[in-house]
Protein backbone atom coordinates (compact mmCIF):
# COMPACT_ATOMS: atom_id res chain seq x y z
CA UNK A 1 0.00 0.00 0.00
CA UNK A 2 1.43 3.27 -0.94
CA UNK A 3 1.65 6.42 1.07
CA UNK A 4 -1.11 8.49 -1.02
CA UNK A 5 -3.60 5.04 -1.09
CA UNK A 6 -3.48 4.91 2.66
CA UNK A 7 -4.28 8.58 3.20
CA UNK A 8 -7.40 8.17 1.16
CA UNK A 9 -8.63 5.51 2.70
CA UNK A 10 -10.57 4.15 -0.43
CA UNK A 11 -12.13 8.12 -0.68
CA UNK A 12 -13.33 7.07 2.97
CA UNK A 13 -10.11 9.58 4.26
CA UNK A 14 -12.20 12.33 5.40
CA UNK A 15 -14.45 10.06 7.12
CA UNK A 16 -11.79 7.74 8.91
CA UNK A 17 -9.27 10.59 9.33
CA UNK A 18 -11.72 13.18 10.41
CA UNK A 19 -13.35 10.26 13.36
CA UNK A 20 -9.65 9.86 14.96
CA UNK A 21 -9.23 13.41 14.61
CA UNK A 22 -12.16 13.94 16.69
CA UNK A 23 -10.59 11.30 18.73
CA UNK A 24 -7.62 12.79 19.65
CA UNK A 25 -8.77 16.37 20.22
CA UNK A 26 -11.51 14.81 22.86
CA UNK A 27 -9.33 12.72 24.65
CA UNK A 28 -6.11 14.88 24.40
CA UNK A 29 -8.26 17.78 25.67
CA UNK A 30 -9.91 15.92 28.49
CA UNK A 31 -6.16 15.01 29.22
CA UNK A 32 -5.38 19.01 29.31
CA UNK A 33 -7.85 20.49 30.90
CA UNK A 34 -7.74 18.08 33.98
CA UNK A 35 -3.93 19.05 33.82
CA UNK A 36 -5.04 22.64 34.02
CA UNK A 37 -7.02 22.07 37.09
CA UNK A 38 -4.62 20.27 38.76
CA UNK A 39 -1.83 22.81 38.24
CA UNK A 40 -4.38 25.57 39.25
CA UNK A 41 -4.91 23.20 42.86
CA UNK A 42 -1.24 23.43 43.35
CA UNK A 43 -0.77 26.59 43.05
CA UNK A 44 -3.60 27.59 45.22
CA UNK A 45 -2.57 25.86 48.02
CA UNK A 46 1.23 27.13 48.39
CA UNK A 47 -0.19 30.44 48.92
CA UNK B 1 -5.22 -4.79 55.13
CA UNK B 2 -7.94 -3.01 55.90
CA UNK B 3 -10.01 -2.19 52.41
CA UNK B 4 -12.71 0.16 54.01
CA UNK B 5 -9.33 2.80 55.34
CA UNK B 6 -10.01 3.24 51.34
CA UNK B 7 -13.25 4.73 51.57
CA UNK B 8 -11.82 7.51 53.67
CA UNK B 9 -11.04 10.25 50.43
CA UNK B 10 -8.29 11.38 52.01
CA UNK B 11 -6.41 7.83 52.25
CA UNK B 12 -7.58 7.02 48.80
CA UNK B 13 -5.87 10.32 47.46
CA UNK B 14 -2.36 8.84 47.89
CA UNK B 15 -3.54 5.14 47.12
CA UNK B 16 -5.13 6.64 43.48
CA UNK B 17 -1.98 8.82 42.94
CA UNK B 18 0.11 5.69 43.07
CA UNK B 19 -2.48 3.32 40.79
CA UNK B 20 -3.05 6.31 38.02
CA UNK B 21 0.53 4.89 36.10
CA UNK B 22 -0.38 1.64 36.48
CA UNK B 23 -3.51 2.13 34.24
CA UNK B 24 -2.07 5.10 32.23
CA UNK B 25 1.11 3.48 30.85
CA UNK B 26 -0.70 0.24 29.45
CA UNK B 27 -3.47 2.54 28.39
CA UNK B 28 -1.01 4.53 26.09
CA UNK B 29 0.87 1.20 25.01
CA UNK B 30 -2.30 -0.60 23.87
CA UNK B 31 -3.99 2.76 22.12
CA UNK B 32 -0.46 2.33 20.04
CA UNK B 33 -0.92 -1.57 19.46
CA UNK B 34 -4.32 -1.14 18.66
CA UNK B 35 -4.30 1.33 16.16
CA UNK B 36 -1.42 -0.28 14.81
CA UNK B 37 -3.37 -3.36 13.85
CA UNK B 38 -6.66 -1.45 13.04
CA UNK B 39 -4.15 0.22 10.29
CA UNK B 40 -1.80 -1.91 9.47
CA UNK B 41 -2.50 -5.68 9.86
CA UNK B 42 -6.93 -5.35 9.33
CA UNK B 43 -7.69 -5.88 5.87
CA UNK B 44 -10.09 -4.02 4.12
CA UNK B 45 -13.59 -5.09 4.65
CA UNK B 46 -15.67 -6.99 1.84
CA UNK B 47 -18.67 -4.81 1.78
CA UNK B 48 -17.57 -1.14 3.75
CA UNK B 49 -13.95 -1.11 2.26
CA UNK B 50 -12.14 1.32 4.31
CA UNK B 51 -14.79 3.14 5.81
CA UNK B 52 -15.63 0.37 8.85
CA UNK B 53 -12.07 0.98 10.38
CA UNK B 54 -13.66 3.60 12.42
CA UNK B 55 -15.16 0.64 14.04
CA UNK B 56 -11.98 0.51 16.25
CA UNK B 57 -12.73 4.04 17.98
CA UNK B 58 -16.98 4.27 17.40
CA UNK B 59 -17.24 1.11 19.53
CA UNK B 60 -15.32 1.20 22.44
CA UNK B 61 -16.20 4.66 22.45
CA UNK B 62 -20.47 3.81 22.72
CA UNK B 63 -19.36 0.89 25.36
CA UNK B 64 -17.70 2.74 27.48
CA UNK B 65 -20.19 5.78 27.34
CA UNK B 66 -22.90 3.03 28.12
CA UNK B 67 -20.02 1.53 30.76
CA UNK B 68 -19.19 4.65 32.68
CA UNK B 69 -22.84 5.85 32.96
CA UNK B 70 -23.75 2.07 34.62
CA UNK B 71 -21.08 2.76 36.84
CA UNK B 72 -21.64 6.66 37.77
CA UNK B 73 -25.25 5.46 39.21
CA UNK B 74 -23.93 2.69 40.95
CA UNK B 75 -21.72 5.28 42.57
CA UNK B 76 -23.82 8.07 42.91
CA UNK B 77 -26.26 5.48 44.75
CA UNK B 78 -24.02 3.98 46.93
CA UNK B 79 -22.66 7.62 47.87
CA UNK B 80 -26.56 8.60 48.57
CA UNK B 81 -27.59 5.67 50.39
CA UNK B 82 -24.63 5.24 52.53
CA UNK B 83 -23.75 8.91 52.84
CA UNK B 84 -20.01 8.08 51.20
CA UNK B 85 -18.81 11.23 50.05
CA UNK B 86 -16.05 9.30 48.40
CA UNK B 87 -18.67 7.29 46.37
CA UNK B 88 -20.15 10.84 45.03
CA UNK B 89 -16.79 12.14 43.77
CA UNK B 90 -16.27 8.70 41.81
CA UNK B 91 -19.51 9.73 40.12
CA UNK B 92 -19.20 13.60 39.81
CA UNK B 93 -15.64 12.08 38.08
CA UNK B 94 -17.06 9.61 36.20
CA UNK B 95 -19.59 12.39 34.36
CA UNK B 96 -17.15 14.09 32.72
CA UNK B 97 -15.01 11.03 30.71
CA UNK B 98 -18.15 9.12 30.35
CA UNK B 99 -19.74 12.58 27.84
CA UNK B 100 -16.41 12.65 26.38
CA UNK B 101 -17.17 8.88 25.37
CA UNK B 102 -20.68 9.42 24.86
CA UNK B 103 -19.98 12.49 22.48
CA UNK B 104 -17.08 10.32 20.28
CA UNK B 105 -19.63 7.69 19.78
CA UNK B 106 -22.32 9.93 18.24
CA UNK B 107 -19.30 12.17 16.25
CA UNK B 108 -18.01 9.23 14.90
CA UNK B 109 -20.95 7.32 14.50
CA UNK B 110 -22.32 10.23 12.26
CA UNK B 111 -19.32 10.07 10.42
CA UNK B 112 -19.63 6.51 9.40
CA UNK B 113 -23.26 7.08 8.89
CA UNK B 114 -22.73 9.43 6.15
CA UNK B 115 -20.44 7.34 3.66
CA UNK B 116 -22.43 3.61 4.51
CA UNK B 117 -26.00 5.28 5.10
CA UNK B 118 -25.74 8.19 2.81
CA UNK B 119 -26.85 10.52 6.12
CA UNK B 120 -24.99 11.79 9.07
CA UNK B 121 -28.28 10.90 11.27
CA UNK B 122 -31.60 9.64 11.31
CA UNK B 123 -34.09 9.10 14.60
CA UNK B 124 -34.22 5.93 15.11
CA UNK B 125 -34.04 4.28 18.23
CA UNK B 126 -30.34 3.26 18.68
CA UNK B 127 -28.85 6.92 17.94
CA UNK B 128 -31.74 8.32 19.54
CA UNK B 129 -31.45 7.00 22.68
CA UNK B 130 -27.43 7.51 22.92
CA UNK B 131 -28.28 10.94 22.31
CA UNK B 132 -30.15 10.85 25.18
CA UNK B 133 -27.61 9.38 27.16
CA UNK B 134 -25.21 12.06 26.22
CA UNK B 135 -28.11 14.79 27.53
CA UNK B 136 -28.39 12.98 30.38
CA UNK B 137 -24.46 13.40 31.06
CA UNK B 138 -24.87 16.83 30.33
CA UNK B 139 -27.99 16.69 32.53
CA UNK B 140 -26.25 15.65 35.92
CA UNK B 141 -22.60 17.61 34.83
CA UNK B 142 -25.38 21.19 34.79
CA UNK B 143 -27.24 19.99 37.57
CA UNK B 144 -24.26 19.10 39.82
CA UNK B 145 -22.68 22.61 39.05
CA UNK B 146 -25.92 24.57 39.65
CA UNK B 147 -25.98 23.24 43.51
CA UNK B 148 -23.76 25.14 45.32
CA UNK B 149 -23.94 22.64 48.37
CA UNK B 150 -21.39 19.32 47.48
CA UNK B 151 -23.36 16.68 49.18
CA UNK B 152 -27.28 18.78 48.19
CA UNK B 153 -25.56 18.25 44.62
CA UNK B 154 -24.77 14.53 44.88
CA UNK B 155 -28.17 13.99 45.87
CA UNK B 156 -29.37 15.74 42.91
CA UNK B 157 -27.37 14.12 41.22
CA UNK B 158 -27.81 10.59 41.95
CA UNK B 159 -31.55 10.45 41.43
CA UNK B 160 -31.09 11.66 37.78
CA UNK B 161 -28.39 9.37 37.11
CA UNK B 162 -30.56 6.68 38.86
CA UNK B 163 -33.95 7.28 37.13
CA UNK B 164 -31.88 7.78 33.76
CA UNK B 165 -30.88 3.97 34.30
CA UNK B 166 -33.38 3.16 32.27
CA UNK B 167 -32.15 4.41 28.69
CA UNK B 168 -28.73 1.61 29.03
CA UNK B 169 -30.80 -1.50 27.84
CA UNK B 170 -32.48 0.62 25.76
CA UNK B 171 -29.74 1.49 23.87
CA UNK B 172 -28.13 -2.06 24.01
CA UNK B 173 -31.10 -3.60 22.96
CA UNK B 174 -32.60 -0.97 20.67
CA UNK B 175 -31.03 -2.74 17.41
CA UNK B 176 -32.99 -5.80 18.06
CA UNK B 177 -36.29 -4.24 19.28
CA UNK B 178 -36.81 -1.60 16.68
CA UNK B 179 -36.06 -1.50 12.82
CA UNK B 180 -33.25 0.56 11.91
CA UNK B 181 -30.83 1.59 9.99
CA UNK B 182 -27.78 0.57 12.84
CA UNK B 183 -26.24 -2.68 12.41
CA UNK B 184 -26.74 -5.60 14.39
CA UNK B 185 -24.23 -5.93 17.60
CA UNK B 186 -20.61 -6.52 16.36
CA UNK B 187 -20.07 -8.99 19.23
CA UNK B 188 -22.38 -11.56 21.05
CA UNK B 189 -21.43 -13.36 24.18
CA UNK B 190 -22.82 -16.87 22.95
CA UNK B 191 -22.05 -16.39 19.25
CA UNK B 192 -19.02 -16.46 17.21
CA UNK B 193 -17.70 -13.23 16.45
CA UNK B 194 -18.73 -12.23 12.96
CA UNK B 195 -15.68 -10.32 12.41
CA UNK B 196 -12.10 -11.47 10.70
CA UNK B 197 -9.96 -12.13 13.85
CA UNK B 198 -7.49 -9.06 12.87
CA UNK B 199 -10.22 -6.99 12.97
CA UNK B 200 -12.12 -7.57 15.86
CA UNK B 201 -8.33 -8.32 17.91
CA UNK B 202 -7.73 -4.17 17.00
CA UNK B 203 -11.60 -3.37 18.37
CA UNK B 204 -10.90 -5.60 21.67
CA UNK B 205 -7.06 -4.06 22.24
CA UNK B 206 -8.71 -0.12 21.72
CA UNK B 207 -11.70 -1.06 24.03
CA UNK B 208 -9.04 -2.24 26.52
CA UNK B 209 -7.21 1.06 25.95
CA UNK B 210 -10.16 3.03 26.24
CA UNK B 211 -11.02 1.23 29.49
CA UNK B 212 -7.60 1.34 30.93
CA UNK B 213 -7.60 4.99 30.14
CA UNK B 214 -11.09 5.89 31.83
CA UNK B 215 -9.42 4.52 35.33
CA UNK B 216 -6.65 6.56 34.89
CA UNK B 217 -8.57 9.60 33.71
CA UNK B 218 -11.27 8.99 36.55
CA UNK B 219 -8.56 8.51 39.44
CA UNK B 220 -6.84 11.68 38.43
CA UNK B 221 -9.65 13.68 38.45
CA UNK B 222 -11.45 11.99 41.96
CA UNK B 223 -8.05 13.59 43.26
CA UNK B 224 -8.37 16.74 41.74
CA UNK B 225 -11.93 16.87 43.82
CA UNK B 226 -10.96 15.67 47.03
CA UNK B 227 -8.51 17.97 46.55
CA UNK B 228 -11.12 21.07 45.94
CA UNK B 229 -13.68 19.84 48.18
CA UNK B 230 -11.95 18.79 51.36
CA UNK B 231 -9.32 21.42 51.45
CA UNK B 232 -7.88 20.67 54.80
CA UNK B 233 -8.20 16.76 54.98
CA UNK B 234 -6.65 16.91 51.14
CA UNK B 235 -3.37 18.83 52.78
CA UNK B 236 -3.07 16.08 55.52
CA UNK B 237 -2.71 13.58 52.62
CA UNK B 238 -0.70 15.44 50.30
CA UNK B 239 1.74 15.72 53.11
CA UNK B 240 1.19 12.23 54.17
CA UNK B 241 1.85 11.19 50.46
Amino acid sequence: MSWAEFISMGDYGFYVWGSYLVSLIAIGGEIVFLWKRKKRLQESARD
Amino acid sequence: MNLYKYAAPANFYPLAGKLIPWFAIPAAILFVVGMYIGFFVAPTDAQQGDAYRIIFIHVPAAWLGMFLYVLLAIYAAIGWAFNARLASMMATSLSITGAMFTFLSLVTGALWGKPTWGTWWVWDARLTSSLILFFLYIGFISLQSAIEDDRRADRAGALLAIVGVVNIPIIYFSVEWWNTLHQGATIRILDKPTMAPPMLAAMLIMLAACWLYSVAIVLARVRCIILEREQNVARLAEARA
